[in-house]
């Protein structure tokens, strides 16, 4: 009897065991993917090489506080001469690198990011069509003292008056400088 | 250059240049001087000296066969003859500007399509060209100088040329030989050293154009070793790789992006073409945020230049193998796989079971880098 129930008792533990080991990926963790998603969605355009360290801690801040997730745009322009489906591999040398330096450093932060690339005849049409396809929450940008570095003060009117999603824009800080950059890149990318 | 055998396709050979002036009309003709002087049949079929005081000085000796005038519109234009040529049928012919586009009246469109002519008639051409001709990089160096070139030739009749010489000159020489009126007259000068001819452009076109020959360079010596050899057989099922091809295993996940961007890198400094594939299981449908990734991975294949590759099937490295084969890939790109559960523990690893069914080609691993601690607070940080 005692026995049998041993035996039972093994079995039952090894059907257990190899159900467990069948659910249960390694290390008894979910994986990434299937972790819960974050319903709120932050994009952070940018046109340049670098974005200012104040924009971006300002969307970190609000992910966190808000479960959202962090959307790096980088805006291409097609020069008026070619078909707006045209590659751009120059720019996108600028671009990509950026990028990968926004989300290396906001995923180590714990927030996290899904980019983006939008391509039109300026920033402003680039990211017009962006929000055509997609819906943001909230988009936050820097009023940055040089209008060639991206976004003009034209743009961000035009983004108060007729984008549907809640606009931050960060005051210029000429004391603080610091900016993320393609330095930032960490690897070989 | 070695005579072709009579009665047999003549030798192309193409003089290939970063931008006018570099010297590749120069080169030819004294090429056909050297030619002439072995004791060929040598004429100029068409030669454009643009005033070039030097090239008209070389030009002389070589016996030139006059142009046709073609009525087009209202204008009258001289052209290449190229009944002339073939019916004077010489061992060897000069032809500068393969790239040019006939007027309409003539035998052919473009001026390429006269040269095949040529060579299907037995006789030996030489011809220059510069590199923002080519097809495949027209828009590349139309991003990159701002300026479009209209007059474009595919990259097969460079590919079928026998041999293509590179005639390299620094930027800084080149704008020298600009100024001191060598490559145009006074009057266009300042125009082109304020459009086209300024350091940045010509650094860029150099590099394109140093590129473009060492992967011909490349092509040519892959084909000469696999004719004739034991290998024949086998090259003659696989789709031979000229250069390097990568392709890049995605699904529609906000992670895929980034290993897009770093096989993109790869490609890049490897000069070479990028796919994508996403394998997709038959019937599977897709969340909203699926769908959105996908369009995001399509829009940023788009924008890089990539090819985005969507393949409905259950058995995956079936699919990647089948995709490889016809794609001629040499490297492919895989991010970490997803934990697995149950039996499919016991199941040979993706990467290796790639390793096995497509030998000789690349697998990479790509690690995710995001995950690596950063730095402290700092300039680009």
């Amino acid at each position: 009897m005692s026995v049998a129930l041993i035996v039972g008792v093994g079995c039952a533990s090894a059907l257990l065991g190899i159900a467990a080991g069948y659910w249960l990926p390694p290390h008894g963790r979910l994986p990434a993917r299937n972790r819960i998603e974050p319903s709120r969605r932050i994009l952070l355009p940018f046109t340049g090489q670098e974005i200012s360290r104040r924009s971006f801690e300002a969307a970190v801040r609000l992910a966190k506080a808000e479960n959202a997730i962090i959307m790096p745009a980088f805006l291409a322009r097609v020069p008026l001469n070619l078909p707006l489906e045209t590659a751009l591999p120059v720019q996108c040398a600028r671009g990509m690198p950026l990028l990968e330096a926004i989300e290396q450093r906001a995923t180590s932060l714990g927030v996290p990011v899904d980019s983006r690339v939008g391509r039109g005849r300026s920033a402003r049409d680039a990211l017009r069509k962006l929000l055509e396809q997609e819906h943001f929450d909230r988009i936050i940008v820097s009023a940055d003292e040089d209008p060639r570095a991206g976004l003009d003060y034209e743009d961000l009117r035009w983004m108060l008056d007729r984008v549907p999603a809640e606009i931050m824009i960060v005051r210029p800080a000429p004391q603080d400088t610091r900016r993320i950059s393609i330095k930032a890149v960490k690897g070989h990318f | 250059m070695v005579a072709c055998a009579p009665n047999s396709r003549g030798r192309l050979k193409v003089f290939i240049g970063m931008a006018a002036g570099v010297g590749k009309t120069y080169r030819m003709l004294l090429e056909g001087h050297a030619e002439l002087d072995a004791g060929r049949d040598v004429v100029i079929g068409l030669l454009e000296t643009h005033g070039r005081v030097d090239t008209v000085r070389v030009a002389e000796g070589l016996a030139i066969l006059p142009r046709r005038r073609v009525r087009y519109r209202e204008a009258v234009l001289e052209e290449m003859d190229l009944p002339a040529i073939l019916s004077r049928a010489p061992e060897l012919c000069l032809i500068d500007e393969l790239a040019h586009t006939n007027p309409p009246g003539t035998e052919h469109a473009k001026r390429y399509e006269d040269i095949e002519a040529i060579l299907d008639a037995g006789i030996d051409v030489l011809s220059s060209l510069n590199v923002q001709h080519l097809e495949s990089l027209n828009d590349h160096i139309t991003e990159l100088s701002g300026v479009r070139v209209r007059e474009t030739i595919p990259d097969a009749i460079l590919g079928r040329a026998d041999e293509v010489v590179l005639i390299d000159l620094t930027p800084e020489a080149l704008l020298e030989r600009l100024r001191a009126g060598k490559v145009y007259p006074a009057e266009r000068i300042d125009a082109a050293l304020n459009n086209f001819f300024k350091i940045e452009n010509l650094s860029a076109l150099r590099e394109v154009a140093l590129r473009q020959v060492a992967e011909e360079v490349g092509a040519k010596r892959l084909t000469t070793e696999l004719v004739g050899s034991r290998e024949e057989s086998l090259a003659a099922d696989a789709p031979q790789a000229v250069g390097e091809r990568l392709l890049a295993l995605v699904e529609p996940y906000p992670g895929a992006q980034r290993l897009v961007r770093r096989a993109w890198r790869s490609a890049q400094r490897l000069g070479a073409g990028l796919d994508l594939l996403w394998v997709r299981g038959p019937g599977k449908d897709l969340s909203d945020d699926e769908q959105r990734s996908l369009a995001a991975l399509r829009q940023l294949a788009s924008v890089l230049g990539a090819n985005m590759l969507e393949e409905e099937s259950d058995d995956l490295a079936s699919a990647i193998v089948e995709v490889a084969s016809r794609r001629g890939t040499t490297y492919i790109l895989i991010g970490g796989s997803r934990p697995t559960r149950g039996l499919a523990r016991l199941r040979t690893p993706l990467p290796q079971r790639l390793m096995q069914l497509l030998p000789g080609v690349d697998v990479r691993i790509v690690a995710d880098r995001s995950q690596r601690p950063t730095g402290s607070s700092g300039e680009g940080v």
